[in-house]
């Protein structure tokens, strides 16, 4: 059966282009995906994320069985209100998914997390964090009832704070990137999926219809599927199932920095597998190509490194489109660990040489490589 | 549903073909296969004087979506490409029968005008989709 969110009758008025999302009826673009990624880079625009899983920890030992679930470490979330990026492991060091973790409380007694994770992974992260739950005191409650709401542009918060209560408007005005607060209710968090300053917004379901259109009425855009991905790639955020999987490790997928190594005692999923992978040589990189050419770069496409004669193996593009923000195409690609600064990637059967970067390719509206 | 204007000619892959007269055609892809293709971002055309025989790859639109050939309609000779495309390829989606038109044909064989769906039965095609 379909799935659809509580902003789902707004969508279809919006005349918004529908279309299946990990079993949920998303709008893809409202007109234009191209408009809709200006816009976002531009000024602010709004995205409907409800279908993303959100899950609470809590319970006695809800940091130490993150600590244990999780590569990145909560524990280096001091106080309550910030946020970090990890990935959820396997024994293998595949990732199982990947995530936010909001602390929700100061440390100490009673304290709890937030989990924000992907719809299309809900049923097997939840099936893993319950497993591996078992010799832990903590409760897992997924919250169905929260919507989410982005809004990410440049202007973002200040346009949200303009249709908010004054305290509300004064919690967005206090908070620092990656930071998130609660409020009634409500949790509000400066982060995002785009590369542009911005919020999420977790709300009660029956209240977002009104908030999603009081930000359309003081300006804000909608904006689908279409533009939340473009915008991604262009950020250089890893989108799950494309770029990375089961299969792949974090340091195969460019997010060795999300892993904390320190300290050494704290023995978390799939860190065995990572420390022999670490040692031994990492086989593949994931970087950012881009083709300055006309052309666009597609998911599945054969990438071709080193020169005639001396080939040192192929890769594939995991995500590629054209980016609005630089007028050409890019991608991210898996490689051999050895590739250098260029490559050629076959697009519908010619050969087209690519530059090979380390991504991101666009933070706040400015490109990030020469 | 989309706009299918009924002084026009169509073909089963979505072009348009539209009669100028002295055995002149101007071609582009339908406001059906437009909002298929979602924002174009790139078009491909053929050269001025390539010689077309019908059903030929003769270009390739790109868009957010996918990559899609473009085929000629009908055989003749290109006399003209729309050069606009290079640099607002949107004009695709926002205009597709007027200023997002794709290359104009001198035709070599006009008969293969009789072979062409009206709107009526393009429409149809569309709906069966």
């Amino acid at each position: 059966m379909t799935k659809t969110t509580p902003l789902h009758a707004q969508h279809l008025a919006l005349g918004a282009k529908m279309v299946d999302f990990s079993g949920w009826d998303m709008p893809l673009h409202y007109g234009s995906q191209v408009e809709e990624h200006h816009q976002v880079r531009a000024d602010v625009g709004l995205f409907d994320v409800s279908h993303m899983t959100i899950v609470d920890v809590s319970g006695g030992q809800a940091a130490a069985y993150l600590r244990y679930l999780l590569a990145n470490d909560v524990a280096r979330l001091k106080h309550a209100g910030q946020a970090l990026y990890t990935t959820m492991l396997n024994e293998q060091g595949g990732v199982i998914d990947d995530l936010i973790v909001y602390r929700m409380t100061e440390p100490g007694t009673n304290e709890w997390f937030r989990l924000v994770v992907n719809c299309g992974t809900r049923d097997v992260d939840l099936a893993w964090m319950v497993d591996c739950a078992v010799r832990f005191d903590v409760s897992l409650n997924e919250q169905p009832d929260l919507a989410m709401v982005a809004v990410q542009g440049p202007n973002a918060l200040k346009l949200t704070a303009s249709v908010l209560s004054e305290s509300r408007a004064r919690l967005i005005d206090g908070l620092k990137p990656f930071q998130g607060q609660e409020s009634e209710g409500w949790f509000i968090a400066r982060t995002g999926y785009t590369g542009e300053d911005g919020l999420e917004l977790m709300l009660p379901d029956e209240e977002v219809v009104a908030f999603w259109q009081a930000l359309i009425d003081a300006g804000a855009k909608p904006c689908g599927l279409g533009a939340r991905d473009t915008l991604r790639l262009e950020a250089g955020l890893n989108l799950y199932g494309a770029d990375m999987n089961q299969q792949v490790t974090p340091l195969e997928a460019n997010l060795a920095w999300t892993l904390a190594w320190e300290p050494e005692e704290r023995r978390f999923i799939g860190r065995d597998a990572l420390e022999k992978q670490r040692n031994e040589g990492v086989p593949t990189k994931l970087v950012g190509l881009v083709l300055e050419g006309r052309g666009v770069l597609r998911s599945h496409q054969k990438v071709l490194v080193g020169k005639v004669g001396e080939s040192v193996g192929e890769g594939e593009i995991t995500s590629g489109g054209f980016s609005p923000t630089l007028g050409c195409s890019v991608a991210l690609a898996r490689v051999p660990a050895a590739t250098g600064d260029t490559a050629e990637v076959e697009v519908r059967g010619k050969k087209l040489v690519v530059k090979v970067i380390q991504p991101p390719f666009v933070r706040r509206g400015k490109k990030q490589f020469s | 549903m989309s706009n299918i204007p009924s002084e026009l000619k169509y073909v089963a892959s979505h072009e348009w073909i539209r009669e100028e007269g002295d055995g002149v055609v101007t071609i582009g892809v339908t406001d059906h296969a437009q909002e298929l293709l979602g924002d174009v971002v790139f078009v491909e055309l053929p050269d001025l004087d390539a010689e077309l025989a019908s059903g030929d790859e003769t270009g390739v639109v790109e868009s957010v979506k996918a990559a899609s050939d473009v085929y000629a309609p009908l055989s003749g000779t290109v006399i003209a490409i729309n050069e606009d495309l290079e640099e607002s390829p949107e004009l695709v989606n926002s205009d597709p029968y007027g200023d997002g038109w794709f290359f104009k044909i001198k035709l070599s064989d006009p008969e293969e005008l009789d072979e062409l769906l009206d709107a009526d039965a393009y429409a149809e095609q569309c709906e069966s989709e």
